[in-house]
């Protein structure tokens, strides 16, 4: 959609060319730019990745991540942050490990279970943003410790250990024997079946809701949105994402306290890369899914290309920097030939507020608190 | 003012392109004073490697069968001058409880402080842990020196360098100073008690591979996290070792984070063979043995831990495997220390406690003597004759 | 009640207010564990707790106020830390030397920060996290422990106090102090609270936005570097690890809510902040004292943010219905103010 203004001129013959080529260096497509260019090089290094087996054996890593990642859209392209994502994780492997134990019984009780607490989770991280109005940045940063600090008080710090091998086939296991291929691990058909639903659900009024409420709330809530209940679904549909790839990571790798760590910060990092724009309201979500698969391909390119270990962090920066300000550049030169994508006020001045570093939810409410006290408490 | 803008974005991508620029070239900004040395070398002591490797075949000396009083080479010291009677307050600044060895750990001690309450040896332990922080810590040893009517320190320092001059303090009050596990830069406390230590672990581990894998094959050597004394000497010894026998081997830093061990490992099949896998902790050691079954080749020489996840899976797969163990008794030894210390007997100036690996021919004994208990128990906790045994270890009940 | 209600109350005073509340809590707490809240070392307990992150949280309260965030803060702590201890290497002669280069390098970083964030238009979010990863790898890459040496006369400002109070506390206060009438009395301190209410306005009027916020990083990032100093004085050493032992990045920007100013900018006081740092100190003096499990204290860290914070968002709600009267002019003026200043496009 942003690039058909661009190319409404050219000639018919050129114009699918010129428009995949703009919509590889839009913000938009970026990521995909980016993902196609470390897949390369990975390739150049190493030359067996390209194998099938080596791909999909890539595809069920970066699963869990990208299935975060899908969550994190949801939350993020409302306005909001959800920073629980990492103790989820954790919190949902160790139930799995404590709760399922070597009984086979117990993984469908607990897995329902898994997912209800899931929800819940999510829905104290809503109704707190929403209606006690607390930044989603601090409410779950608060769920952050309080979860992990909780969940590591009941185990003891130690899980008893890693749950039933048919608990962990999900994670681990796929249909054998495939021709090409060798092996689909079930984490790649849950990712396919995750994306299209999130694909699905986007395009649904109530994912439109969510950009709307996100891009902004008054407007959304004037026409008509519950506001409270859309951006606490997203939080919901983000903790729940979390529990999914809590499930295929105890299968994947089992059970310790430090899986999941770092997990909302990837996740964060994966969505914006996917030229998700922090503070709402902008982003497509398969670009999200890129995001996530275009960072592990990242870490996987920085282990081939012997980088020292130390240094990755340095390096995982300086891209992300780069491929974020690359999006920033090229989203205002585009935008600055044409009208924005989503203008509740048409005629208004088009470059308004563009560039707001947007955190907390309280200043999008309606009653202008902030615009009305604007520096005068600082005494 | 436009040209002005335009300068300071120069200035400020200057100033990223030289940070980035020295981390891609550490030699160029190495740090000005020279005390720095190269890569890898700076954790390398000679003298120590030496000690530690001729304290693996010394035969300990203490009482039979206890292996937390048990000492080597000890030079004793005379504590008389601390010998009083009654009960006694004991002041313990912990670094932390946030990994599974240091958990096993602390429930152990907390059971010998039990039998030693009962006992009339101490009346109470207060305890502050510091979270991983050393700026914590040096304000729990402070705010015990005013506030807390200790009798005795004890402590487990989170860093050397950093803890020393809060050791310090605490010897100045002039009551006794226990140190365990990590050290600290001086000699004031009246014992430091530690196992031999990572050096020792580090020979242990390289020469079972060394004797077990031909020249010329390749080693990952899955690391937890860098800067860390007691960890950095493992990695230390064996990488001389390795490198000395012609084995090729690869390090990682993966946070004990299965779900990144077994990445690594799943990276590096997928580039080529490994033989042997090498770990400084035994955690997380699960996923890398996976990572050979999900890749469908043969399992490698590998050494571990004495944590029973790998002990476990060691027995499961039949592999030829080591677990070799930082004693995880020595959470014992600092209060019955303290009780030494107040009855005026002599003890160890540095109490180094045996370290035995855990070899193939033992792991049934071990595993059957800690059935019950989780994954991220160690076998060698020693506290089978405390008496909250086997309960508060396999329900992992913390203070 | 009524006191709560009136309008002239600002977040300031409620933070003081829960701070007297959760210093009431914690005498009585302590007092029940047969300890006394109220005696020298425990009050010097208290700030020392408070000095190193104090220092973190007032440049972040500079950057929150513009409507930036700054993740690198713990890695900026760590280098200076190294830095001083490095070059000052145990000799008294070099602890300006020490001191004033380790600012400098911090302030570089911060430059770096504030111009990524202002020229590459990078959120600060991402912008802060990618140089706190790059500054990680540096440390990571260049230090295998803590390095160097600071002389015992730079120890004592970590080490010593006037009575209970440590000279660095002192210190830190005086810091919020200036930073304070920096924000009241200065050209560029009134900037930051308008860059920070909305960018867009602030253009508008005139103002060169991205001044305000570059100056905001730099000085973030060198009163972080002035808590790597005080680490570095009470350590005795430098270390590559000390800043992300404190977790100051994210206990940063929670103290600065916590005292009351807004995440997306634009409204605040540095004085609440130091306030917000008080309170994290007293709950975990109060816990340490009580000897409450380690895992337990971070349930009740996390849920003290939440509820904290839940007490002013809580109120501006109140607030709001009495200021606006209903009926379809004050709504459509709500509508269009909120609008022109929300933006149309992200």
């Amino acid at each position: 959609m942003s690039t058909t203004d661009a190319t409404a001129t050219r000639p018919a013959f050129g114009r699918r060319l010129a428009r995949l080529g703009f919509t590889l260096i839009s913000p938009r497509g970026a990521v995909f730019l980016l993902l196609a260019l470390l897949l390369i090089a990975i390739m150049v290094l190493n030359p067996k990745f390209g194998d099938p087996g080596q791909l999909i054996r890539f595809i069920q890593r970066v699963a869990p991540v990208a299935i975060v990642a899908i969550g994190q859209y949801f939350v993020i392209v409302s306005g909001e942050f959800d920073l629980s994502m990492g103790s989820v994780v954790t919190a949902q492997v160790v139930i799995a490990g404590n709760l399922i134990g070597q009984d086979d019984s117990r993984s469908i009780p607990v897995l329902l279970f898994m997912l209800a607490f899931g929800a819940a989770v999510g829905l104290v991280n809503g109704l707190v943003t929403t209606l006690l109005r607390v930044p989603s940045f601090i409410v779950t940063l608060g769920m952050m410790l309080a979860l992990l600090g909780a969940v590591f008080y009941w185990t003891g710090g130690a899980a008893t250990g890693n749950p039933a091998d048919s608990f962990r086939e999900v994670g681990r296991g796929g249909i054998r024997d495939v021709p090409v291929v060798g092996i689909i691990p079930w984490s790649v058909l849950i990712l396919i079946v995750l994306t299209l639903a999130a694909v699905w659900f986007a395009r649904r009024p109530f994912g439109r809701m969510v950009i709307a409420v996100g891009d902004n709330v008054t407007t959304a809530r004037y026409s008509g949105a519950r506001v409270w209940w859309v951006k606490t679904s997203a939080f919901i549909l983000s903790s729940l994402s979390a529990t999914v790839a809590g499930v295929l990571l105890v299968g994947y790798a089992g059970v310790h306290p430090s899986v999941g760590n770092g997990y909302e910060f990837t996740a964060i990092t994966a969505v914006v890369l996917g030229g998700v724009a922090l503070g709402g309201g902008r982003g497509w979500v398969v670009a999200a899914v890129a995001g996530a698969f275009a960072l592990e391909a990242l870490f996987i390119l920085l282990n081939f290309a012997e980088v020292p270990a130390t240094m990755r962090d340095a390096v995982q920066g300086v891209i992300i920097i780069a491929a974020v300000a690359y999006s920033a550049v090229t989203f205002r030169a585009i935008r600055s030939g044409r009208t924005p994508e989503t203008s509740p006020q048409p005629g208004e001045p088009s470059d308004l507020g563009e560039d707001r570093a947007a955190l907390a939810p309280q200043t999008r409410t309606p009653n202008g608190a902030r615009t009305t006290n604007g520096g005068s408490d600082a005494t | 003012m436009r040209r002005k803008n335009l300068t300071l974005v120069a200035v400020g991508a200057g100033a990223l392109i030289a940070l980035a620029g020295c981390t891609t070239d550490p030699n160029v900004e190495a740090p000005e004073g020279s005390e720095a040395p190269e890569e890898s070398v700076e954790w390398f002591d000679q003298a120590l490697f030496d000690k530690q490797d001729a304290e693996r075949s010394v035969t300990p000396e203490g009482p039979e069968g206890e292996p937390w009083l048990q000492h080597i080479n000890a030079e004793m010291v005379d504590t008389s001058q601390y010998a009083s009677e009654g009960a006694k307050k004991v002041c313990f600044a912990n670094a932390s409880i946030s990994n599974p060895w240091r958990q096993t750990g602390w429930i152990t001690m907390n059971e010998q402080l039990k039998v030693l309450q009962e006992s009339g040896a101490i009346s109470e332990m207060e305890t502050r842990d510091a979270q991983d922080s050393d700026d914590t810590q040096i304000a729990d040893i402070d705010y015990f020196i005013e506030e807390g009517n200790c009798d005795a320190f004890v402590i487990s320092p989170n860093s050397t360098a950093a803890m020393t001059p809060a050791v310090e303090r605490a010897c100045e009050t002039g009551k006794p100073v226990v140190v365990f596990d990590r050290g600290v830069q001086t000699d004031c406390a009246v014992t430091f008690i530690h196992p031999i230590g990572g050096f020792a672990w580090g020979i242990d581990t390289a020469e079972f591979l060394i004797d077990n894998l031909e020249e010329g094959d390749k080693v990952i050597a899955l690391r937890i996290l860098p800067g860390v004394d007691v960890l950095e000497q493992r990695w230390a010894a064996a990488e001389k070792l390795f490198d000395e026998a012609g084995i090729e081997a690869v390090d990682y830093f993966t946070g004990a984070d299965p779900v990144k061990i077994k990445q690594i490992v799943s990276d590096e099949l997928a580039r080529g063979d490994v033989a042997g896998v090498w770990m400084d902790a035994g955690d997380g050691a699960v996923a890398a043995i996976e990572a050979f079954e999900d890749a469908g080749v043969d399992y490698p020489v590998m050494t571990g831990e004495d944590e029973l996840s790998y002990m476990r899976k060691w027995e499961e797969t039949g592999l030829n495997g080591l677990a070799p163990v930082y004693s995880n008794f020595q959470w014992r030894t600092p209060l019955l220390a303290v009780q030494m210390i107040f009855a005026g007997e002599e003890v160890p100036k540095e109490w180094v406690l045996p370290q035995v690996p855990i070899t193939e021919d033992d792991r049934a004994e071990f595993l059957e003597a800690n059935e019950g208990m989780p994954d991220g128990h160690y076998a060698k906790f020693g506290g089978e004759d405390l008496p909250g045994y086997p309960t508060v270890w396999q329900e992992r009940i913390i203070p | 009640m009524k006191l709560l209600r009136g309008r002239r109350l600002d977040n300031t005073v409620i933070v003081l207010l829960v701070l007297i509340a959760v210093m009431v809590v914690g005498f009585i707490l302590v007092s029940m564990a047969g300890r006394n809240f109220l005696s020298p070392g425990n009050i010097r307990d208290i700030l020392t707790g408070m000095s190193v992150l104090g220092f973190v949280a007032i440049g972040q309260t500079l950057v929150i106020l513009c409507g930036s965030l700054d993740l690198s803060v713990p890695y900026v702590v760590s280098l200076a830390s190294l830095i001083a201890a490095e070059t000052m290497a145990g000799d008294p002669g070099k602890i300006a030397q020490g001191v004033l280069l380790a600012l400098v390098v911090a302030g570089l970083i911060g430059l770096a920060n504030g111009v990524i964030v202002t020229g590459l238009k990078v959120n600060g979010f991402i912008a802060t996290l990618g140089v706190g990863l790059i500054v990680s790898g540096y440390l990571a890459t260049t230090y295998q422990g803590t390095a160097g040496s600071v002389p015992r006369e730079f120890q004592f400002i970590g080490a010593t106090g006037v009575g209970p109070v440590p000279i660095s506390t002192i210190i830190m206060v005086a810091l919020v102090a200036l930073t304070a009438a920096f924000l009241r009395k200065t050209r560029t301190g009134h900037h930051m609270y308008a860059v920070g209410g909305s960018q867009s306005v602030a253009r508008l009027s005139g103002l060169r936005v991205w001044q305000p916020l570059v100056i905001a990083h730099v000085l973030c990032s060198m009163t972080a570097a002035l808590a790597g100093l005080l680490l570095a004085s009470r350590l005795g050493v430098g270390s590559p690890t000390v800043g992300s032992q404190g977790g100051y990045d994210l206990l940063s920007i929670a103290a600065v809510v916590l005292g009351g100013t807004l995440l997306l900018g634009g409204r605040g006081s540095v004085w609440g902040t130091l306030g917000g740092v008080a309170i994290f100190a007293v709950v975990d003096n109060v816990m340490s004292v009580l000897q409450v499990n380690p895992f337990m204290k971070d349930v009740v860290r996390g849920i003290v943010i939440v509820a904290a914070v839940a007490l002013y968002t809580g109120r501006a709600t109140e607030r709001r219905k009495a200021r606006f009267s209903p009926g379809r002019a004050a709504t459509q003026e709500a509508l269009a103010r909120d609008t022109s200043m929300e933006g149309s496009a992200r």
